[in-house]
């Protein structure tokens, strides 16, 4: 059985007295795309933000290849490895491309290697080098994304932490995406964890996922096993 | 209706509301009698300007000055496309030697306008550090060049410390009241930030006017040395050094413009280092410069700390360059002037905020009959500027230029 990357133990998380996350206990094994599917406001992106430590967590503990990570400041944890792609892209929308990518790998001081992984990424989403020059907020929402997630690559992450890679992109879009995501696990050996509304897309790429409702963890399974269940098919997966 | 008459008739409806505001402040006399001839006689004359005004924007959108705007937006191409292709010290050179033979061929009162220009293109390019690059609104910088100054005052008058020792001083006090303010204002962001600063800035305004036994409060403090150099002579009996005191404005000048070259400088390199990228990184999204690897409080707190000694410096050299120093100088206006060159020039561009320095420093002197309605025209012209040229008249444009384009 392959090593665990990141687990999380109870894991609660507080909006001011509203509770968001109630006790999720969640598991990521090396090598392995976790998928966390569930409606809006279930606490799937918060529980993301709760991993990076933008959102902190009131109980409970989050160990990152056996470490706890929960007191860990966000901007440490691309120096361990793990590196995030947020909801709704956020890229840095007055930088260039090259920029954006560039600040991706803000924390490493590797020239080289930088360089080295900028080609890499360049060849993984050719459309980012012909538009490398251009500032990212005059991408198209497909392009964006790929932003974003070249830019997490920058980080050269052992595992990478992705909310909503869909959000507002047309099917055809998602896909190409999705399979780039794909990719990136079977070639480079990245650990993923997928947030996802898109039940039916974030299922049919995953090994594992788990069902979040209102904060709290209700279902998981193998991905085929919940795909087939009656009950995620008739809440998640339209019939 | 036709849109062109909707126009008009909105501008009537503006008009007639315009007199309904001004009439109550100008028609009421204090025995409680009404009138409206004073009010009439300014209303008329607004009303005139904005109809010209208006007439000549309608004019400009149907194409009637067409004749004269097509051939200069081509010039306006041309000089662009000149200014990117010829190297930079073309331009640099020129412009250095005409700075430097500038007191040669001007008047005194031409000189001192010069100073002011320089010490305001020393504070907007610091606080452009803060604003522009960091993309934090600071409405209390000015508190320190206060800080700068005082620093100076204080160590000339009480200890004799000269000019050059006291510029690194001053330089690190002003970082260290930064830092101070810094650490408890930074954990806020947007306008509660701006609301925090402003309130730091009063701050440090009542503190240098009320500590008496220190500042000697609003009376100022008086008899600041001015800077000094020691220069080698050969007199009869060989090498012997001999004290200048820089009191002559001309000296001022070049002070403070080598104060300004170090500023253009300094900042530049910073815009273009690791850090300058951090900061325009959390300027465009805090949370994704975060989850980058970017440690932001720190980061904020070194531009909000970079950016106060800039303005120490320029406080510095205000002190020597006066002799005098009171909380007067240092109040909230100072910081909207200074934020408002940085805004007006272009946010986050060096040339920009130096243009703006010199818009609104230059043009009050230039416009002096108005002077009475200078903050009349500084709305004005901020209202323009926004509708024509809204990234500031020279925005910070750098597509790629720190990136490697070949990949």
């Amino acid at each position: 059985m392959a090593a665990t990357v990141l687990e999380l133990r109870g894991v609660s998380a507080h909006y001011g007295r509203i509770q968001s996350l109630r006790e999720v206990s969640l598991r990521v094994d090396e090598g392995e795309i976790v998928c966390i599917i569930g409606a809006n406001g279930a606490g799937k992106t918060t529980t993301l933000m709760t991993v990076c430590g933008i959102v902190r967590a009131t109980a409970g503990d989050i160990l990152y290849h056996g470490a706890s990570i929960r007191d860990t400041s966000p901007d440490r944890l691309p120096g361990l490895g793990l590196c995030q792609v947020p909801e709704g892209r956020r890229i840095f929308p007055r930088l260039t491309v090259s920029e954006n990518l560039e600040m991706g790998a803000f924390f490493r001081r590797d020239g080289d290697g930088i360089k080295k992984d900028m080609g890499l990424v360049f060849r993984l989403f050719p459309v980012l080098y012909e538009r490398r020059a251009q500032k990212g907020g005059t991408l198209s929402g497909g392009e964006q994304q790929m932003l974003a997630i070249a830019r997490a690559l920058m980080g050269r992450p052992r595992m990478l932490l992705l909310d909503e890679p869909s959000l507002g992109l047309s099917p055809l879009i998602s896909q190409h995406i999705f399979r780039i995501i794909k990719d990136i696990n079977e070639q480079q050996g990245t650990t993923i964890l997928l947030v996802e509304q898109n039940a039916n897309i974030a299922l049919s790429l995953a090994d594992r996922g788990y069902v979040l409702e209102t904060g709290r963890v209700v279902m998981e399974d193998r991905a085929d096993a919940l795909r087939a269940n009656p009950e995620i098919r008739k809440a998640y997966l339209g019939g | 209706m036709t849109r062109g008459s909707k126009a008009w008739l909105l501008f009537g409806l503006a008009m007639a509301w315009l007199f309904l505001l001004l009439w109550p402040l100008q028609g009421i006399r204090p025995d409680g009698t009404l009138a409206f001839a004073e009010t009439v006689d300014i209303w008329w004359k607004i009303a005139l300007a904005c109809l010209i005004c208006f007439a000549a924007f309608r004019l400009s959108r149907a194409g009637v000055f067409d004749f004269a705007v097509r051939p200069l937006a081509r010039l306006a191409g041309g000089v662009g496309r000149v200014y990117a292709a010829w190297p930079r010290w073309v331009f640099l050179v020129p412009l250095a030697a005409l700075a430097l033979a500038y007191p040669f061929f001007t008047e005194r009162y031409a000189q001192d306008v010069a100073v002011n220009v320089l010490v305001y293109v020393c504070l907007g390019l610091g606080l452009n550090v803060v604003v522009g690059l960091c993309g934090l609104l600071d409405l209390g910088y000015i508190a320190f060049y206060g800080v700068g100054a005082y620093t100076y005052a204080l160590l000339s008058v009480h200890y004799g410390v000269s000019f050059w020792l006291c510029l690194p001083v001053c330089a690190a006090f002003a970082a260290v009241a930064g830092c101070v303010i810094g650490y408890p204002t930074l954990r806020m962001r947007g306008d509660y930030l701006a609301i925090v600063t402003l309130g730091f800035g009063e701050i440090v305004r009542i503190v240098l006017n009320n500590w008496m036994s220190l500042t000697n409060g609003p009376n100022g403090i008086l008899g600041i040395a001015p800077p000094n150099l020691t220069v080698p002579v050969l007199s009869d009996g060989g090498l012997a050094f001999e004290t200048i005191a820089m009191r002559k404005l001309f000296w001022m000048y070049y002070i403070i413009l080598a104060l300004a070259v170090f500023t253009v400088v300094a900042v530049r390199r910073l815009n273009f280092s690791r850090i300058g990228r951090a900061w325009e990184a959390i300027r465009e999204d805090e949370t994704a410069a975060e989850l980058m690897g970017v440690d932001t409080f720190r980061f904020k707190l070194l531009a909000y700390a970079m950016g106060a000694v800039f303005g120490g410096l320029a406080g510095a050299f205000f002190a020597a360059r006066m002799r005098f120093v009171s909380p007067e100088s240092f109040t909230f206006i100072e910081s909207a002037m200074v934020l408002a060159m940085v805004v007006l020039g272009g946010l986050g561009s060096i040339p920009g905020v130096i243009l703006g320095a010199l818009a609104l420093v230059a043009l009050p002197e230039v416009f002096r009959q108005f002077e009475l309605y200078r903050m009349l025209v500084f709305g004005g012209v901020m209202a323009v500027m926004m509708l024509v040229r809204p990234a500031g008249l020279w925005p910070a444009a750098r597509l790629g230029k720190r990136s490697d384009d070949e990949g």
